[in-house]
């Protein structure tokens, strides 16, 4: 047998913590990564798997320790008498924005380490920088070499870092969410790119992600852990398809799939029937208060923004963010704006909530302009158009109490009669996002960032309004949060008839949420078609070179059996 | 922050508690000080010059000595201290209130009013505290009839002090204000369509407030001293009705003549006074800073 390229025993973590217990961070892992092996280690945020990566590179953060257990590389224990970490070990890290020192050249980051470990000449150095290069298929590295990591585009930095992570061959590659900032068309590159260098190189991987679809496209073996405990290890095909253990099942049911639409996800933890209640009483509210007719509710018409910058010396430079978009919503529908990152889909929802102008063309939300020239927004506007944003960190204020943040807009819009009734709404909608009604006397920090996403949506849902833009509301939480957050606003939809403009990078999400569907490629759309229609049948290259290129938790059986999936 | 005083090094919780004592006694001087300095009819001029109590030839009824009116030292100190204090708090106070306005609308209103805000500030800011503050309490006293009285003087003084602090919480606030406004809780409140001034002032201030209290405990201390140093270059207070400033002023001419503690307890007590408050200051920044806040614990 050969001998493993990562060898772990019985690893435990723990950081100790003032006046209780000591938090134990990772429990008794164990794993072996074969030479040529992708091992992914999966989990939800909190169960440890970075911190096991974190362990081998010796980045445990203050107070932590490994308590117990072995960790070897190629054979041999981590020290400086063992395995180094550059030569041995080599690593890639979650943002190439900021994993390369912005003040060296590309030769010189590839290079360091390389005479630091080998200690080999300039000229070898660049020799072999050059080799590394052509390897991670960087186009004409002669001239990339004496460049800036900002002269580089994103996926190209990607490849710098892994270059400069292979530079002294190292035996095993850690790879902590190397494709989580990237766009899909170069995640499908980067992962393409780990798989054929494993391959060739007989490099060993750990593969720390939470994205279940990029474990079934690329890994061998994976590894889910579950409060620092690993709770199942198996090959990809098995684990994937056929999961033993209750939380692997739990989670891998509540990844969206893109090839079929479900009503609701299956979560473990069921809703209590009062939220259920609640939801519905808001929505007898709602009845009350529904337009008739056919008109749509939101029209968009020929909507361009561009930006200007620059223009102290010289021309200004113009950036079209979005181009001649036209769309339209009708009540209770929910479209999907979709694309990758750059392609004007949060510029478009912006102008539709009133926070950028456009340029030229017009928002018309239930027949009043509220964008556009001589738009005047009504205040009736900022009540029946309500937003959730994508970083629950952020979008709720940290000095004001739950309770307040969710009155204002009731108050301001004056759907509430009186403080008092305010307050009553205000709890009865944090039941409604399955929240207590305690919740109201708390700040936001005493939340987790599922929880704060409820509350994010309690406040949207308050002044009742009739279209709720929601960009990308769950692109920052774990996937069984997400499923609970998708569960929430399904419901939503369902009982009050809530339109919703939905913006997503990911097209699984998009494909669970939405009816009609419009796939943005720089600031235009580029298609527009019933949700069904376009995932089943797409009609333009690039929705369908975006959709081949989304890593499926579906392709798992396929790999199993043998057969190849990955398309580039 | 004052549950952390808990935890605070024992310089921080000696410096609070004088600065506390200093204030405190300070304030409620008609009730403390032995005599009223204030009150001209209630010293007498035999009583002038008296050395400290417990240096040969001094009198029991004056622990630190007499000035050259026969006024008790610690009593006119006391009450300096007050003045000193009540100045450098209102200047510190109208400083913060118009600094933390203009900052808040220069940064999230932004564009020319913007400019106009902060270029003023940079004008300002490139006079030196003194000179500025001599020039608006000279200029005060020219256009005033009676400004150099003790009832407009402490005004003219907090106006002259604070015509050069603002800038600072502008400056700092402005920049909380431009980070705070692109986050997305301010977006939220923007698409509910509420008015701007209530998303400044309801929703951006209360969380750029934490730099604005750390400066002002810094330059609480600054102002107290930049009113003594007017005080003693004749611009302040006047010697009917003394700052801290005003009493070291008065010393400085008897000092060379041997009579040196005149000047030598107001200074003492100014600069107990200041350096109390910036030991608390410091710490107080430190504790807002959280880059710096776990490296000592």
């Amino acid at each position: 047998m050969t001998t493993p390229a990562l060898a772990i025993d019985n690893l435990r973590i723990v950081y100790p913590r003032e006046d209780e217990e000591p938090f134990v961070a990772v429990d008794g892992v164990s794993l072996s990564i074969a030479p040529g092996e992708i091992h992914a280690v999966v989990g939800e945020s909190g169960a440890g798997k970075s911190t096991v990566a974190n362990a081998i590179i010796g980045l445990i953060d203050k107070p932590g320790f490994v308590d117990r257990g072995a960790i070897s590389v190629g054979g041999r224990p981590l020290g400086s008498e063992g395995a180094r970490l550059g030569r041995d070990i080599g690593v890639i890290f979650q943002d190439p924005m900021t994993s390369l020192n912005p003040l060296f050249t590309i030769e010189s980051q590839l290079g360091e380490a390389m005479r630091f470990h080998l200690g080999v000449t300039g000229r070898q150095a660049r020799a072999r920088s050059l080799e590394l290069m052509r390897a991670v298929g960087i186009p004409e590295p002669e001239r990339r070499l004496s460049a800036y990591p900002h002269q580089l585009s994103g996926g190209q930095r990607q490849r710098v870092v892994i270059a400069a992570a292979l530079s002294c061959d190292p035996k095993l590659l850690i790879a902590d969410e190397p494709t989580t900032a990237l766009d899909v068309s170069i995640q499908a590159q980067i992962l393409k790119l780990i798989r054929d260098l494993a391959d060739q190189r007989g490099l060993g991987v750990l593969l720390v992600t939470h994205n279940m679809g990029v474990v079934a496209e690329i890994a061998d073996s994976v590894t889910v852990m579950y409060r620092g405990a690993a709770v199942e290890q198996g090959p990809v095909g098995r684990v994937l398809t056929a999961p033993q253990a209750a939380y692997s099942q739990q989670l891998l049911a509540a990844v969206p799939r893109i090839s079929e639409k479900l009503r609701r996800f299956a979560v473990l933890s069921q809703e209590d029937e009062q939220a259920g209640a609640a939801r519905r009483r808001i929505a007898a509210d709602y009845g009350a208060g529904r337009r008739g007719g056919q008109a749509p509710l939101l029209e968009v018409r020929d909507l361009v923004v561009e930006f200007r910058s620059g223009g102290l010396l010289g021309p200004p430079r113009v950036f079209r963010a979005v181009d001649q978009v036209s769309f339209s919503i009708a009540e209770g529908e929910v479209l999907g704006l979709v694309g990758e990152s750059g392609c004007g889909k949060t510029t478009t929802a912006n102008v539709v909530a009133g926070l950028v102008r456009p340029t030229a063309g017009e928002a018309r939300l239930a027949g009043a302009l509220v964008a556009g020239k001589g738009a005047r927004r009504p205040d009736e506007a900022g009540r029946i158009l309500q937003m959730v944003f994508q970083d629950p960190y952020s979008s709720l204020n940290p000095r004001l109490r739950v309770g307040r943040m969710i009155a204002e807009p009731i108050l301001h819009h004056a759907v509430a009669a009186s403080r008092e009734d305010a307050a009553a709404q205000t709890q009865a909608l944090l039941e409604a996002v399955g929240l207590s009604r305690e919740s109201a006397q708390r700040y936001a920090f005493a939340f987790s960032g599922g929880q704060r996403q409820r509350i994010s949506i309690a406040r949207a849902l308050g002044p009742r309004p009739q279209l709720l833009i929601c960009d990308e509301p769950t692109s920052s939480l774990d996937v069984s949060v997400q499923a609970q957050i998708l569960n929430l606003l399904k419901d939503l939809k369902d009982q009050t008839g809530l339109a919703m403009l939905f913006v997503s990078h990911d097209l699984a999400v998009i494909r669970q949420m939405c009816d009609r569907v419009a796939v943005m490629q720089a600031g235009r759309i580029v298609e527009l078609a019933d949700a069904d229609r376009l995932f089943e049948a797409p009609r333009h290259d690039y929705t369908r070179n975006l959709s081949d290129l989304i890593p499926r938790v579906e392709n798992a059986r396929a790999r199993a059996e043998g057969r190849s999936t990955w398309q580039t | 922050m004052i549950g952390g005083l808990r935890k605070a090094p024992l310089s921080v919780l000696i410096a609070a508690g004088l600065a506390v004592t200093i204030v405190l006694v300070a304030l409620a001087a008609p009730l403390v000080a032995p005599t009223n300095p204030l009150d001209l009819a209630s010293f007498n001029l035999i009583d002038a010059e008296l050395p400290p109590a417990w240096v040969e030839g001094g009198d029991p009824r004056f622990l630190l000595g007499s000035d050259n009116q026969g006024r008790d030292m610690l009593s006119a100190i006391i009450y300096g201290a007050r003045v000193s204090i009540l100045i450098g708090g209102g200047a510190v106070l109208v400083a913060a209130s118009l600094g933390v306005a203009l900052g808040l609308v220069a940064g999230f209103v932004g564009g020319r009013l913007d400019a106009l805000i902060m270029r003023i500030g940079d004008v300002i800011l490139s006079f030196p505290t003194i000179l500025l503050a001599l020039m608006v309490a000279g200029v005060a006293r020219a256009v005033i009839p009676d400004a150099s009285g003790p009832k407009l003087a402490p005004f003219i003084l907090i106006g002259a002090i604070a015509t050069h602090e603002w800038v600072q919480y502008a400056r700092t606030v402005r920049a909380a204000t431009m980070v705070e406004a692109q986050k997305d809780y301010v977006k939220a409140v923007r698409v509910i369509g509420l008015p701007t001034r209530r998303i400044m002032f309801g929703h951006i201030l209360p969380n750029v407030m934490s730099p604005v209290l750390v400066i002002a405990t810094i330059n609480l201390a600054a102002a107290v001293l930049t009113e003594a140093t007017l005080s003693f270059l004749g611009v302040g207070m006047p010697p009917t009705y003394p700052s801290l400033g005003t009493l070291i002023r008065i010393g400085n001419e008897f000092v060379f003549s041997g009579i040196w503690w005149i000047a030598l307890f107001p200074a003492l007590a100014l600069v107990i006074l200041v350096l109390a408050v910036n030991v608390v200051g410091d710490w107080v920044r430190d504790r807002f800073n959280p880059k710096l806040r776990g490296r000592k614990a």
